[in-house]
């Protein structure tokens, strides 16, 4: 069964590295939604380095957002998906498989991105480890509850926008505690840590509700 | 029928047909007591009811704002019991209840916000303000309207029932968030005063009408909600209808 696992993990990242755009158009995204932020906001950098964790963080869910419909729509329309359904691996494994595939091709290259980005919003100097170590922490959190709306909206054609509307309510815990964990408020000791802590545990959560949640999802949608 | 187990009944009534004649007899009394409860609520709220010591007469927007949110949540609590009951247990009304529960508790979190905003603004100077509560009460806005999105844009029946009942189960974690917000965080809203561990710290005199508004808008709750159910049996008997004769 590890070697069923593995092999659709490395399926999913071959795929996504040779057909190309989920990952390096996430970051391009990324990067243009963060310059697009301090053009409508104004060139001040003091104000710019006062909210940067938090447009940061949201530009990072917004990317995320977009790549929701590469996990399972092609796999969907092209019956792969039944196959695997038959196949050995439990759906769930085989969900938790194509999720970690999704975040390694995706997730972990915003997060390197980030602090490069940071550095055009003027993100102070204290922040930036905080600020990666927050989104590491975040960001499986993200392609796991992502995962959720992308099994739900799967049998639905162009059904990217409903998928972004569906799981916005979930990433909100995660963009909270993310910008509290990268210190964007230091006049509560502690408050950082404490976030950080959090959000381990909504990462934690997701663990386990995403590939069940989404495995249900995705068996209602192959089913009928 | 009364010689059944209420397992029994609960599986007899899993047929629409019974469950239509049930609900067509039981919707006309319901309404009238949901009259009579509101009636004698809104009298004890708005005339026969104490001034607060501080806020004077705009305290009795509490008697709409409280029952409203309360409401919201419990149509949320009825949609994901009635998603489970569809998922686990395959009752073939259960989805119909969640389809039908959606928008009415969309209108009351809707109701709740709007009704705090206009009383935040006089009384605590801001139309609104991002703390716990009413972060987590608006995202229970966006859970319905998500809910009601999905349903809407799955065209089969059976696939959209199952979607969204795995989507209001997901999203039935943000409940007990809404309700101990006020406890966990500091926020503006105040906390709890009626549903607590030691009982209600509220005055009888003004627990009275907002207990008889509760308890009105939940019978209006469940007036609409066999009404809407009704429908949506009927809507899906002429989608049943339409494809028969369009395979003819």
């Amino acid at each position: 069964m590890m070697r069923a696992f593995i092999s659709v993990v490395k399926r999913d990242v071959a795929l996504a590295v040779q057909v190309g755009g989920g990952g390096g158009m996430a970051v391009f995204f990324f990067l243009v939604a963060v310059s697009l932020l301090p053009l409508g906001i104004g060139p001040n950098l003091n104000l710019l380095a006062k909210i940067a964790p938090g447009l940061l963080w949201v530009a990072l869910l917004l990317s995320s957002l977009l790549t929701l419909d590469r996990l399972f729509q092609a796999d969907f329309e092209d019956g792969t998906l039944d196959a695997l359904l038959m196949g050995h691996l439990p759906l769930e494994l085989t969900v938790s498989a194509k999720i970690i595939a999704h975040w390694l091709t995706t997730g972990l290259p915003l997060v390197i991105a980030a602090p490069f980005l940071g550095l055009l919003l003027n993100l102070g100097s204290a922040h930036f480890l905080p600020l990666v170590g927050a989104m590491l922490v975040g960001t499986p959190a993200l392609s796991l509850l992502g995962a959720i709306g992308a099994a739900l909206t799967v049998s639905v054609r162009r059904g990217g926008l409903l998928a972004s509307l569906l799981v916005i309510p979930f990433y909100i815990p995660v963009l909270i505690f993310g910008v509290a964990a990268a210190g964007s408020d230091v006049s509560i000791p502690g408050a950082q840590h404490q976030a950080l802590m959090l959000l381990g545990a909504v990462t934690l959560v997701s663990l386990v509700l995403g590939p069940v949640a989404a495995a249900a999802a995705l068996r209602a949608n192959l089913r009928s | 029928m009364s010689e059944l187990t209420f397992t029994q009944r609960f599986h007899a009534y899993a047929n629409p047909t019974r469950f239509m004649a049930l609900s067509g007899k039981l919707v006309v009394p319901l309404g009238i007591i949901t009259a009579v409860l509101i009636g004698a609520g809104l009298y004890f709220a708005l005339l026969d009811s104490p001034v607060d010591y501080q806020q004077g007469e705009t305290v009795r927007i509490m008697y709409v704002h409280v029952p409203s949110a309360w409401l919201g949540l419990f149509a949320y609590m009825v949609m994901a019991g009635a998603s489970l009951v569809a998922l686990v247990f395959r009752h073939p009304l259960a989805d119909v209840c969640a389809k039908s529960a959606a928008p009415l508790g969309a209108a009351f979190t809707f109701l709740a916000l709007v009704t705090g905003s206009l009383w935040g603004r006089p009384m605590w100077g801001t139309w609104w303000v991002w703390d716990a509560r009413l972060t987590s009460m608006l995202i229970l806005l966006f859970l319905y309207l998500g809910y009601i999105a999905l349903w809407a844009t799955i065209e089969e029946p059976v696939r959209a029932a199952r979607a969204a009942a795995v989507l209001a189960l997901v999203g039935s974690i943000n409940v007990p968030i809404v309700h101990y917000s006020v406890v966990w965080w500091n926020t503006l809203h105040q906390p709890a005063s009626v549903f607590r561990i030691g009982g209600p710290e509220i005055a009888t005199s003004m627990l009275i009408p907002l207990m008889l508004m509760a308890v009105g808008f939940t019978f209006f709750f469940v007036t609409l909600l066999l009404i809407r159910m009704r429908v949506e049996i009927l809507r899906r008997r002429v989608r049943a209808l339409r494809l028969a004769t369009a395979e003819v």
